[in-house]
């Protein structure tokens, strides 16, 4: 990114003449404009895509006549419904927590989106602490959560709320213990150097190294993720025919729409980080065929949403897990083989 | 370092102001027809009983404060795991010996049963009585 910025400055005279923190402000607001919209249009892409596999999973064909060709602009349709729909704030709620949560939702998973490396050269900020920023910046996401079920003063959405900071709670240790075992053997938190040791072909993907360990290290990622972005079949916080829409039953309008947008985001981050440290991020999996510049965004992008498909997938196959189902899977399974896992890789090291 | 940093500041701020706009347009464009019944909190129709902000449940604290011991550890871990590869057996063992002392703590909250929430109880359905079925047999046969 800075030498983009340098670059750039180099070329044209009247740039130049700016003094280096106007640039990189400049630059910076630059490229958290383009990919906010990528991260909106990534969520509409992601929600045209649940209903059209959902609807082949339950053998339907699913939206099919907005904008022509197979319903394409279906979601783009119902975003612009939401941005038309009367903003109901309930009498009871504190209004101003009520207005901030959304904000706050959306705001924390588009930081996320600063440290995802899409190629060699497309990452906006290349911190020496990737990952453990993921985890921390990813954890507002459930404060925004908190917020918005505490000031609808709803009991629904109060017990959405909780359920939803618990399992958020429960489930960020197996996953941060998964991360570990990646970070234990690359020696760096970088994700750039993550990738970089896995770029030449599907065979040095950290998934296979210290077999049958990092392979166990990413079931319990995916597993903890799918609960940490409230997907089914942990979707427990939003339990339709339990409590109405969980943290959200007092939002309409764009901010409900907000929080929509948040999840798929959500979705595609935590897929982009899981094709990250377990599948090779941006680099090819043939090696050095097709693995320059333009090709490594094709790569994340696919890798991210193939793991976004088996999401899909699983909510659209298994049934809603019990509240006590889902702290015995964090607890008392997860838990324990997430430190087998560390253990595992630890022995293998130092052999 | 400040530098990637402050990307991250402003990409937190540019995700704040995508909502904040979005919520202007719709500010605009929105019909706006406020009732009294329409704006009163969602309870299924009915009226709502008091507040919402209520005390809840005990579980959820010990949840938590299991949490913050793991998620304390784990931090501890962060750093050891980063310089793991230079320093070798000595530093595995005294970090096995670290999570052994936390896997005990484990061990001790699931035999004291906090990480078990409660469980639907299966109630045995009651018996029928020759009565009961008798009258609806009837009934089946009067329609």
């Amino acid at each position: 990114m800075r030498e983009l910025i340098t670059t750039l400055a180099n070329g044209q005279t009247f740039l130049a003449n700016l003094p280096e923190v106007v640039l990189n402000i400049i630059f910076i607001s630059l490229g958290a404009v383009v990919l906010t919209t990528v991260c909106a249009v990534l969520a509409l892409v992601g929600v045209y895509m649940e209903r059209k596999v959902s609807a082949h999973i339950q053998d339907r064909v699913g939206p099919m006549y907005v904008g022509g060709f197979h319903g394409w602009l279906q979601t783009a349709a119902d975003a612009l419904k939401l941005l038309l729909k009367e903003d109901i704030v309930p009498a009871l709620a504190d209004k101003k927590l009520h207005f901030f949560a959304p904000i706050l939702v959306f705001g924390a998973t588009l930081a996320t989106f600063a440290v995802l490396p899409f190629g060699r050269h497309y990452v906006m900020s290349d911190m020496n602490i990737g990952i453990l920023y993921i985890l921390a910046i990813s954890s507002l996401v459930v404060i925004g959560t908190i917020l918005a079920g505490w000031a609808s003063n709803n009991k629904w959405s109060l017990l959405g709320a909780m359920r939803s900071a618990a399992q958020v709670v429960s489930f960020e240790i197996p996953a941060s213990l998964a991360i570990l075992v990646i970070i234990m053997a690359v020696g760096s938190m970088n994700l750039g150097e993550i990738v970089n040791v896995q770029v030449g072909g599907i065979h040095k993907w950290l998934i296979w190294k210290f077999f049958p360990f990092n392979l166990l290290a990413f079931i319990i990622y995916f597993i903890a993720t799918l609960a940490e972005t409230n997907r089914a079949p942990f979707d427990l916080p939003e339990a339709e025919s339990e409590i109405v829409a969980g943290f959200h039953t007092e939002y309409s309008g764009f901010k409900w729409a907000a929080f929509f947008l948040a999840e798929y985001a959500n979705m595609f981050m935590v897929g982009v980080v899981g094709a990250t440290l377990f599948l090779g991020g941006w680099s090819s999996p043939f090696g050095d065929f097709m693995n320059s510049g333009p090709f490594q965004i094709f790569w994340i992008f696919a890798k991210a949403f193939g793991l976004i498909f088996v999401q899909i997938w699983i909510r659209w196959t298994l049934p809603r897990v019990r509240v006590d189902q889902l702290m015995y899977t964090s607890w008392k399974v997860l838990t324990p083989f997430a430190f087998v896992a560390i253990i595992g890789v630890g022995f293998y090291m130092i052999l | 370092m400040l530098f990637n940093f402050a990307t991250a500041l402003v990409f937190l701020i540019f995700g704040g102001l995508f909502v904040l706009l979005n919520l202007g347009i719709s500010r605009i464009l929105q019909a706006r027809n406020p009732h009294p019944v329409k704006i009163s909190t969602y309870e299924c129709g009915e009226l709502p009983e008091g507040e919402s902000w209520i005390q809840f449940n005990i579980r959820f604290y010990v949840v938590a404060l299991v949490f913050l011991i793991f998620e304390v550890e784990i931090i501890f871990l962060f750093p050891w795991a980063l310089v793991f590869k230079d320093l070798g057996l000595f530093a595995f063992v005294e970090m096995m010996i670290f999570v052994f002392i936390l896997l005990v703590g484990l061990a001790y909250v699931w035999a004291k049963g906090d990480l078990d929430w409660d469980k639907p109880q299966s109630v045995p359905a009651p018996e029928l009585s020759q009565s009961y079925e008798q009258k609806e047999v009837t009934e089946t046969v009067d329609s």
